[in-house]
């Protein structure tokens, strides 16, 4: 049994102009000791996942559906359970170091809260765990470092030290939603490197958020795309990124600047049309209509397709997948 | 001028003339110390000797991480900060040296896009008056010509102008962007520093905007220094490309030069940085950037 079953998720917002559907009917699975990359565009819904894994989905949000973590279910769940698996079965790395570690606290105070919650270490003990910890996310002098305050921190010691807290209680599951997306590129390398050298040491599964597909490239195993609250797409990375078939995955492929080729300088992007639907009023038919090159000809605006397994492990949600494109030759436009 | 709409365009410039000459380009801000008598013990130098000319209807790319001088570049260049040391000779003249006037007459060729398409436009300003300031302010045409120029410039950027009267909050982050561009384009200038122009935006609409960006320089004959921290998206845009790193140009070449065969140590290690969207490409780059690590020090 995999290590996170989430089956039919649903999270909704009432807000006075009508019902948001955030993430609707999301579902997936993370094996033991994998990596889980879930990508997409702002308001795709791949940060509500997120939180409602971990049931911190902020009012007026409202998630339902089933996510098993361990084989025990944690939708339903009162918090006061929810606090004892967050933070040590399943550790959080939110995107912005800058805003989630609380300025008027010392590092040390904060890495070790968390040891003596969930651990129930004495002061003495947590004060030592949290010095190999920073130790183990590459901070140097560490010892001398716990009384220091945040701002004392750059960018990537930052991050490393969110790393630290999250992976103080040694986690089963690790939730990093794009961790380096405030950082520079090189740093980005180090935290990413960082990240695959505790998951091999401590054998935890991981599911890493980001809108970055060179970052899903490098680190996830199984790769989820989603768009508009939905999965539109879902596979093993080699095989997404080698067959791409849903029209987005490959605009969205398509869509970005590469290092390196030649004539980059006087050709054009493949630029995807127009905006992503208003999740207020989603469109009835296929979310993706709108923007796709191969809607049109069909009922593709009526009719919502539904995700289907195109090759084993591969599963699209698209009446016009890459590969059914190739054998009917006629009418693309 | 006519009474039509202003004109959008030049006369072909001779393209062995640099438009723009910056030399020796230095910006340094003081550190000071003390309460009352504020002693200054040292300086940032942000900009430290930095030299590159700029030709018409070219693209320099400025690529360098966070911190390392290159919207410090950029502001100095339009002289919205003062420079240390060093010159600026934009189409022959030394801006650095000019009167406030004269700078003044001289930013009508000069333009500037910004990183962040929220912050930069006025939210209590319509998007017809944000776009028509510019011309407001230089003193340019009646209303009425005001208003057919805003009319024709959004239409350049695909905007729709039906939306003229609309305020900036109402729309998303790509067509905010479009505002700022046409805003920028109205006084119909010969270079646009854009200064991170797509480093806020998803990869679909920053794709709308880099191809936008090309092809008003297609269509108008501008020069860009464009600046990045994303090395892809330089790429795409630059004929040439200058790499900084702390303050100074480590490295500068032909575009593809640079990025096919990088001289600079700093240059190698940046490019190794970078993922690539190919997860069979990423083992071979993994072990490439290890061997940079060492370049990197990271600042504590």
């Amino acid at each position: 049994m995999a290590l996170l079953e989430v089956e039919d998720l649903r999270t909704l917002f009432k807000v006075r102009e009508g019902e948001v559907h955030a993430v609707d009917g999301v579902s997936f699975s993370v094996e033991r000791g994998k990596t889980l990359g879930i990508v997409g565009e702002s308001g795709c819904g791949k940060s509500v996942t997120a939180l409602s894994i971990m049931g911190l989905v902020p009012v007026p949000g409202r998630a339902t559906g089933s996510v098993v973590f361990d084989g025990k279910q944690l939708v339903g769940r009162k918090q006061r359970e929810l606090e004892n698996i967050r933070g040590r079965d399943i550790g959080m790395i939110f995107q912005d170091p800058m805003t989630s570690l609380n300025p008027t606290l010392t590092i040390g105070t904060q890495i070790t809260e968390s040891l003596r919650r969930h651990l129930d270490m004495t002061r003495e003990e947590a004060r030592k765990r949290a010095i190999e910890l920073l130790e183990e996310v590459h901070i140097p002098n560490a010892s001398g470092r716990l009384a220091d305050y945040p701002h004392r921190y750059s960018g990537g010691m930052r991050q490393r030290v969110m790393i630290a807290i999250a992976i103080a209680c040694n986690p089963k599951l690790l939730i990093a939603d794009e961790p380096t997306t405030a950082l520079d590129v090189t740093v980005q390398a180090g935290v990413l490197d960082l990240l695959s050298e505790l998951q091999s040491e401590h054998g935890m599964s991981m599911i890493i958020i980001t809108h970055d597909m060179g970052v899903v490239a490098e680190t996830a195993d199984d790769v989820i795309v989603m768009y508009a609250g939905q999965v539109i797409e879902q596979a093993a990375t080699l095989e997404l990124f080698d067959q791409p078939e849903h029209p987005y995955t490959e605009a969205l492929l398509a869509a970005l600047p590469q290092i390196e080729g030649e004539g980059v300088r006087h050709g054009r992007l493949n630029a995807i049309p127009g905006r992503p639907p208003d999740l207020l009023t989603p469109p009835s038919g296929c979310r993706f209509a709108a923007r796709c090159a191969y809607a049109g000809m069909d009922d593709c605006a009526e009719v919502a397709p539904q995700l289907r397994e195109i090759r084993p492990g591969h599963w699209v949600r698209s009446q016009h997948p890459a590969s059914e494109r190739a054998a009917q030759v006629v009418g693309v436009r | 001028m006519t009474d039509a709409v202003l004109e959008l365009g030049h006369e072909p410039q001779p393209v062995d003339q640099p438009l723009l000459v910056v030399e020796g380009l230095k910006k340094y801000f003081p550190i000071k110390k003390g309460i009352l008598v504020n002693r200054t013990v040292d300086h940032v130098k942000a900009v430290d000797d930095v030299s590159f000319e700029i030709y018409p209807s070219e693209t320099l790319g400025l690529v360098g991480e966070s911190g390392s001088g290159k919207s410090t570049t950029g502001y100095c260049v339009l002289q919205l900060l003062k420079p240390t040391d060093g010159s600026v000779r934009f189409l022959g003249q030394d801006l650095t040296k000019m009167n406030q006037g004269d700078l003044r007459r001289m930013r009508r060729e000069m333009q500037i896009v910004f990183q962040d398409p929220y912050a930069s436009l006025n939210p209590r300003m319509t998007v017809g008056d944000i776009v028509a300031e510019p011309l407001l302010v230089h003193d340019i045409g009646d209303r009425r010509l005001r208003r057919r120029s805003v009319e024709r410039l959004l239409e350049v950027v695909g905007f729709n102008p039906d939306f003229i009267n609309r305020y900036p909050h109402e729309f998303s982050g790509g067509q905010r962007q479009r505002i700022g561009i046409a805003r920028a384009l109205a006084l119909n200038p010969r270079l646009i520093v854009c200064d991170e122009p797509v480093s806020a935006l998803d990869v679909s609409i920053q794709a709308q905007i880099l191809n936008l960006l090309k092809d008003l320089q297609g269509e108008f004959g501008l020069a860009y220094l464009f600046i990045a921290h994303d090395l892809a998206v330089v790429r795409t845009m630059s004929d040439r490309i200058a790499v900084m790193n702390r303050g100074k140009i480590v490295e500068t070449g032909p575009a593809e030069d640079v990025y096919s065969n990088p001289q600079d140590e700093y240059t190698k290690a940046l490019l190794a940085a970078v993922p690539v969207p190919d997860p069979r490409k990423m083992r071979a780059r993994r072990a490439e950037r290890r061997k940079h690590r060492a370049v990197l020090a990271e600042p504590i």
